[in-house]
């Protein structure tokens, strides 16, 4: 099963004002059975584009580093089977592979994530007790194990629309930080409140579940029903529950 | 940070710190949040961007003598299951070490956030892995890496340490023989540095990249084992390459990918296209009185496993340690008994449905998404992959100091722990164990520095005309096709099964590669290019598949991660006694020798099984 793929590949950088310059370019290679969009981006490098910049490292679904669009799904290019894709493409069309369009372009497919990396330094780590082997059952375990088996893929982000139309990457700390926010708050050893901050700081009021977040998830975290609405029901409790504030006037309540 | 002006007028940077890493996986991080603990300024430089570092694809689980799922456990045992998969060419004082700390390691990771799986008390729980008597991996499913790094990365980032992200260091000085500092380039925009440090630490990971059939990721190119041996360090154990026996094969675009031991730890089982459980012929004898014999026993331990009981049964032979179940996929290929597409049939699909998923999520998502074969209902399809290499610097077991001052390794860059062959789960404790041994004495050594040692001028010119030279070639190769090639080569003729006059060839086409690698052209700019890059990778792949060639032609025995077709038994009286030493002279030429460990105290001795020994022979 050998048939000619042709993938049309943003090919660019940004101007000195940041905005994307480029074109699309049309590049024909060999398909093998069995193939990834990665492993056909990987043949145009080696036959044809050595420069084309492209972020990936494990192949096999686990760091989340090649993220992009392809034919405008955010998706990860190495679990993206070729087979899928063909199906999907409608014949004598090209496969488009444009990157990640919510964040700032470096070059090619690949973008700049920095925020994300300062974003999650202001999130305050673990408070737990200082003696050592904790417990708690697996019960507990599983709903937070979910939350763990984020990839940092940024594939949420890039397709919320408070990141991708409204760009509020200052106001809201994204689909992404929420999970992150969720598996600390449900931790069942963490004494510290976050609460706060979650409401003010990284703005989860904007988010209106529209669940796009959860759809794109690689790794199948049920971002809007496990963590982000869980977190939100908190935030009411805590600031907005006329019980809450009347307990909390009478002292029965911290 | 300033400016400085090499020779030929490039601009560079200079940024001055206490304690350089070079790496972000598990040991690199491990080793900052001890240095900024100690009170270093630390800089870690890595080629990825954080948290995508090799680590990340670990599955099975970090080893360590907890003894939460089996109380007969204890360091004792650990210490010789390590020596004994190891087959004692281990470091044992490493083996001590990190037989004793390790679980200290894991459970302080759970103070930072990690969340291992559960056992029924509420305490960490525990797997059974190759060559461990006792349930003793931490785990969180199958993808125990990524909660390693997650953690670290989390604890690491509020500790100070400044990270420089895709970076790539391309050379480390010395300046009156002690490190210096090194060079590195941003791989985002091409610009260029010096860092001056009081002491680094390499903690580079391995070089299964130089394989055709690997499950590593493409950061595994071996610059790390490169830079220190060309500042001078001695290089140990480098033919010791370990095949794990559990790669993906089909379809050929995911072939290699690694399929956990998880899997046989869960009650997977092994066999041939005659249906046949061929593992049961492969017992070495120094495992004989360890393993079942029967297919009936076999059960009775997995029974007992998927029922959270101790068992009493003796484990199935899918247990043994990696190089044996490797050899033996391959024993099975060579005589015609292959499954479809050249490897062997792991068949997990005899336990429901839901078990399989829970225990083993990322195994189910793999082979769903990427082979369209549904693990719950039909057997994998696994033949070896290169996934280890137990080689590297020689580290003084106690600090983690190579044998040029200042210059420290940890996990996997490093080499002691492992012998001639690694246990599973080993490789995640080490990192844990040894990243903080390194971080700790590098930082103490650091604090008792004063100031930064000058760095001469025309090295930094020199090497920053090399990492610009591919940019300027025209008409040459793409680096990729010799790349590609490359790794065929050491595929076909430093496999897993080797001869010698095979070796010989190798290290002939290695010096062919050499010259095609000068003469690459990428084309393109400074601005991430991936093509310029990778020509900049070959020169360290070419120097350390040497090494490989170099120690494997001359060890005419086959032991561990090293088997010799010419030479098929061990030598227990003079090679099982020795470990190889690669060092670079000053002319340039690259020198082997052979020396021993420090003869192992009695009272560690009486833990070690006296037959495996053959002392006096």
């Amino acid at each position: 099963m050998t048939e000619d793929v042709t993938f049309r590949v943003f090919r660019g950088e940004p101007d000195e004002e940041g905005v994307p310059t480029g074109e699309m370019v049309d590049y024909t290679v060999e398909m093998d059975e069995g193939m990834v969009v990665l492993d056909v981006i990987h043949r145009i490098q080696a036959e044809h584009a050595p420069d084309m910049a492209c972020r990936w490292n494990c192949k096999a679904g686990k760091c989340g580093s090649c993220s992009a669009e392809v034919n405008g799904k955010p998706r990860l290019m190495c679990m993206t089977r070729m087979e899928d894709i063909m199906e999907e493409t409608p014949e004598e069309t090209p496969v488009v592979v444009k990157p990640m369009q919510a964040f700032p372009l470096t070059k090619d497919l690949v973008t700049d994530l920095q925020w994300a990396y300062d974003l999650n330094k202001k999130i305050p780590r673990l408070k737990g007790p200082e003696e050592m082997d904790w417990k708690f059952d697996q019960v507990e375990a599983d709903r937070i194990q979910e939350f763990r088996s984020c990839i940092e893929c940024m594939l949420c982000v890039n397709t919320c629309h408070v990141m991708r139309e409204h760009q509020m990457f200052e106001e809201f700390a994204g689909p992404r930080f929420f999970v992150r926010l969720a598996n600390l708050e449900m931790h069942p050893k963490d004494e510290d409140n976050r609460l706060e901050m979650i409401k003010d700081d990284f703005g989860l009021g904007y988010c209106n579940i529209t669940r796009c977040c959860t759809e794109v998830c690689p790794a199948g975290i049920n971002i809007t029903d496990n963590a982000i609405i869980p977190l939100k029901e908190r935030v009411v409790t805590e600031y907005y529950d006329p019980i809450t504030i009347v307990a909390k006037k009478l002292g029965l309540r911290n | 940070m300033y400016c400085g002006v090499a020779e030929m007028t490039e601009d560079y940077t200079i940024h001055e710190y206490d304690v350089v890493i070079i790496g972000a996986g598990g040991a690199g991080l491990r080793a900052a949040i001890e240095a900024t603990r100690e009170g270093a300024s630390v800089a870690v430089i890595c080629k990825s961007m954080l948290g995508k570092a090799h680590t990340v694809m670990a599955e099975g689980g970090a080893a360590a003598a907890l003894a939460n799922k089996d109380p007969r456990d204890s360091w004792q045992t650990h210490f010789r299951d390590t020596m004994k998969g190891g087959k004692y060419l281990n470091d044992w004082r490493m083996a001590e070490i990190h037989a004793k700390e390790s679980p200290d390691r894991i459970r302080e990771l759970e103070q930072w956030g990690a969340i291992f799986d559960r056992t029924p008390e509420g305490l960490t729980n525990q797997r059974n892995f190759g060559g461990h008597t006792y349930p003793r991996l931490a785990h969180i499913g199958d993808a125990t890496g990524l909660e390693l790094i997650r953690t670290l990365q989390e604890r690491g980032i509020h500790t100070g340490m400044e990270v420089f992200m895709e970076y790539t260091v391309r050379h480390i000085f010395k300046s009156d023989g002690r490190v210096s500092g090194c060079f590195a380039y941003n791989r985002v925009d091409g610009s260029l540095h010096v860092f001056k440090a009081k002491t680094t630490i390499l903690a580079t990971g391995g070089i299964t990249r130089c394989w055709a059939v690997c499950s590593g990721s493409w950061e595994y190119t071996g610059e790390g084992h490169a830079l220190a041996y060309w500042v001078g360090a001695e290089m140990g154990d480098m033919e010791f390459v370990q095949f794990h026996p559990t790669g993906m094969i089909w379809p050929p675009s995911v072939r290699g990918i690694l399929v956990t031991e998880g899997v046989r730890g869960e009650g997977g089982m092994l066999t041939n296209s005659e249906g046949e459980r061929f593992m049961f012929n492969y017992v070495p004898e120094m495992y004989l009185d360890e393993f079942a014999d029967t297919k009936a026993e076999a059960m009775d331990w997995v029974n007992s496993i998927v029922a959270d009981e101790t068992p009493t049964a003796r484990r199935p032979p899918e247990l043994l340690t990696r190089d044996v179940v490797a050899k033996a996929i391959n024993s099975e290929r060579e005589a015609g008994r292959a499954s479809e597409h050249g490897g062997a049939y792991l068949d997990i699909s005899w336990r429901p449905e839901e078990q399989v998923k829970k225990k083993l999520p990322g195994m189910y998502h793999q082979f769903m998404e990427l082979a369209a074969v549904d693990i719950t209902k039909e057997p994998m399809e696994v033949g070896p992959t290169a996934h280890y290499v137990m080689g590297g610097v020689k580290v003084d077991p106690v600090t983690q100091e190579s044998t040029v001052p200042g210059l420290y390794a940890a996990g996997e860059a490093a080499t002691g722990l492992h012998g001639a062959n690694r246990l599973g789960g080993n490789s995640l404790s080490d990192l844990i164990t040894f990243g903080k041994r390194a971080g700790q004495h590098a930082a103490e050594t650091a604090a008792g520095i004063e100031g930064y040692a000058d760095i001469d001028a025309t090295e930094i010119a020199r090497v920053i005309s090399e990492t610009l030279a591919p940019l300027s070639r025209e008409g040459g190769e793409n680096p990729a096709k010799v790349v590609e090639d490359l790794r065929d080569m050491m595929q076909e003729k430093v496999g897993i099964i080797r001869q010698g006059n095979q070796l010989q060839e190798a290290l002939v086409d290695l010096e062919s590669f050499r010259v095609r690698e000068a003469l690459t052209s990428p084309g393109g700019t400074r601005i991430y290019n991936p093509g310029w890059h990778q020509a900049l990778e070959i020169g360290a792949m070419i120097d350390i598949s040497k090494m490989c060639a170099l120690a494997a032609l001359a060890r005419e025995e086959s032991r561990g991660g090293h088997t010799r077709l010419d030479f098929p038994t061990p030598d227990h009286s003079h090679w099982g006694k020795i470990n190889s030493v690669i060092t670079m002279e000053a002319s340039g030429e690259m020198v082997l020798n052979h020396v021993k460990y420090p003869p192992i105290p009695d009272n560690l001795k009486g833990l070690l099984d006296a037959d495996d020994l053959h002392e006096g022979e």
